[in-house]
């Protein structure tokens, strides 16, 4: 079983800071982390291959100090860490983003399962999974709790909703998105730390993976950040006067002009 | 203080630290409450390759030594002194076939042992053999192939738990401590029962058993070392361990020091924290002082080990004896900067106090053991003259 885990950099803060002049996120001085959804993909991936035998290979799309998350990843067990980094991928959104994936995950070619955290904590989109799925051409499952089954060419999985579980059966290759309650992410390996320290993590450019320039970073998304900032916070308040039925009134029409 | 830790040590004493802040600290209390075995905790480590630290790289194991082992369990310790004891034992455990032990039993059990999905326990002590172990009752019997175990071991840790058990038993009685041997006898050789556990005053979350050998047949291959050998291998085996039973009392006491630290400067009387009171900041100044010297003392006897020593027994028993001590005082000592909540379940250091006593009493008694360190020192002199 080969297994595909993608894993973002996030900055390791639960206080997001935005810069009002640029209106984007202040990462420096701030340590960055693995995305936390990303560590139960991980996790997931190796306990897969605890199961059946296989290989774990982690690619992480990001600037050069994304290679410390992949040495991370190392030390929790994954075999194998690439890093697709590239000056053409800079403001990629998701759909940027999955492509460029999409084209790594092409180039190993040799793969029976993709996971993904369900979404990250920075962007918070949930897209990349979906998006890599239908550039692949792969069946999909999002909010995985649990795989059931996995053998050859088939998986059943189990899918969060809203109110309860849904099984699902579906072919290999394949992509899932993973919640957090699927597993419970180890801590590292002394062994896989001392592995991380000196393993090698080949940086694959544009060129590698032979991403066309005008599908990746800027040029590639079609979505633009306008602006990121704090919602402002209004406390408006009003007493209705009258008895109370003239109050359901004043009421009733208050609710209808805002609706 | 700096004790100029290697990039590796300093990996393992994170690591260590991350799971006892991480797994063992938010269950310390309930498994303390329930004397419940931490399996979980156990995995944890296993995964994290704690149980690798020991063993020799060609065993599967990082072959980093006593004091790497030391610094592990110390940290694991400062959360909880009886889930560190479930790994410092597997450690006594294993010592006997680490010293002792041929190629081929080592290539049989180490890598087991080095992937920490088995654990492991040692067995000397009976009812009517505690100090005196010369006095032991356990009797092993050669049979063809097979040595057959009867008799029983008491209080022994890790029992019922551990697969692998390195037990002493007497071959010859007639060659009184000549006549012991040390035997592995794996859980499931037939024979070979568990008594009942036992109820603790502290260390709880650990498990304490009986051992019972009724006509247990152990395959010759088993003895460890040549057969009369068995003291020499308890007694080799103790000078190794003793060290890390220094490194749990040292653990211990840091916990205790940073939980009456952090409490002082909580806690106001007369409108000030107590902290600003001079007695209890001169209390807190020799809890520190006492727990730094034990420190350095228990780290130069692991790496006194580590360089190849051939006579460890005074450093091991120095280290064992003034750690634990230390260890008694500075838990009580934790629970009189508390005060009166100190005394009650709901904060940690009643049970700091609880688990530290034991470490006077295991693998030595802290007096008998003044009794080794005294004539080491005694025979030297003589040897002088």
């Amino acid at each position: 079983m080969n297994i595909v885990v993608c894993i973002k950099q996030v900055p390791g803060t639960t206080e997001i800071k935005i810069d009002p002049d640029t209106n984007t996120l202040v990462r420096e001085g701030i340590p960055g982390i693995i995305n936390p959804f990303d560590c139960y993909a991980l996790e997931e991936a190796v306990r897969l291959r605890e199961r059946c035998g296989g290989k774990v290979t982690v690619i992480s799309m990001g600037p050069p100090q994304a290679e410390e998350a992949l040495r991370e990843a190392i030390s929790l067990g994954a075999d194998e860490a690439i890093l697709i980094s590239d000056r053409a991928f800079a403001g990629s959104d998701t759909w940027a983003t999955s492509y460029v994936l999409s084209r790594a995950i092409a180039k190993i070619a040799n793969y029976d399962v993709i996971i993904c955290g369900r979404q990250t904590l920075d962007g918070d989109t949930g897209q990349v999974g979906p998006e890599l799925s239908e550039m692949l051409r792969v069946p999909f499952v999002a909010y995985v709790s649990e795989v059931e089954e996995i053998k050859d060419d088939y998986m059943r999985v189990q899918r969060m909703v809203e109110e309860g579980y849904e099984t699902i059966e579906m072919s290999l290759p394949a992509v899932i998105t993973v919640v957090k309650e699927i597993n419970i992410p180890r801590l590292p390996s002394l062994r896989g730390s001392m592995k991380s320290k000196t393993a090698n993590i080949p940086v694959w450019s544009a060129e590698d993976i032979g991403a066309e320039a005008n599908k990746a970073g800027i040029s590639g998304s079609p979505t633009r950040v306008v602006k990121i900032f704090f919602p402002r916070r209004e406390h408006k308040s009003e007493i209705m006067q009258g008895n109370l039925e003239e109050q359901i009134d004043q009421l009733m029409k208050k609710l209808e002009e805002i609706v | 203080m700096d004790y100029f830790l290697t990039e590796q040590q300093t990996l393992i004493k994170g690591l260590a630290r991350r799971i006892a802040e991480e797994r063992i600290l938010p269950v310390r209390a309930e498994l303390d409450e329930k004397e419940e075995f931490p399996w979980a905790i156990v995995k944890d480590m296993a995964d994290s390759d704690l149980f690798r630290i020991f063993i020799p790289e060609q065993y599967e194991g990082l072959g980093e030594g006593l004091f790497a082992l030391c610094i592990a369990t110390e940290e694991l310790s400062r959360a909880c002194c009886g889930v560190a004891l479930t790994y410092a034992t597997d450690a006594l455990g294993t010592i006997p076939l680490l010293l002792y032990g041929t190629d081929e039993q080592k290539q049989k059990y180490l890598p087991i042992i080095a992937s920490g999905t088995k654990l492991t326990a040692f067995g000397l002590t009976e009812s009517g053999a505690g100090s005196d172990a010369s006095a032991m009752k356990t009797t092993a019997t050669l049979d063809g192939d097979d040595y057959i175990l009867n008799g029983s071991k008491q209080f022994i840790t890790n029992g019922g738990e551990a697969e692998l058990y390195t037990i002493i038993a007497i071959t010859d009685p007639s060659r009184g401590t000549r006549g012991a041997s040390a035997f592995l006898v794996e859980k499931g050789m037939p024979g070979f029962t568990f008594g009942k556990k036992e109820q603790k005053m502290g260390i709880r979350a650990s498990a304490t058993s009986e051992l019972v050998f009724h006509n247990c047949r152990v395959p010759r291959d088993n003895l460890v070392g040549r057969e009369g050998l068995g003291f020499i291998v308890t007694m080799k085996t103790l000078d190794v361990s003793r060290s890390a039973v220094g490194a749990l009392a040292v653990g211990l006491a840091q916990g205790a020091l940073e939980a009456a630290v952090a409490y002082a400067r909580e806690r106001k009387q007369f409108g000030h924290p107590i902290s600003s009171l001079q007695a209890i900041q001169h209390m807190l100044a020799n809890m520190a002082m006492e727990l730094e010297a034990a420190r350095a003392l228990v780290y130069a006897a692991a790496r006194t080990f580590d360089s190849g020593a051939k006579d460890f027994t005074e450093e091991g028993a120095m280290a064992k004896v003034f750690a634990t001590d230390m260890a008694m005082k500075v838990t009580t000592d934790a629970v009189q900067v508390f005060g009166g909540v100190g005394y009650m379940r709901d904060y940690p250091v009643e049970k700091m106090m609880r688990d530290a006593k034991i470490n006077q009493i295991y693998e030595g008694t802290n007096q008998v053991l003044r009794n080794v360190i005294a004539l080491e020192l005694l025979k030297r002199k003589a040897l002088r003259e």
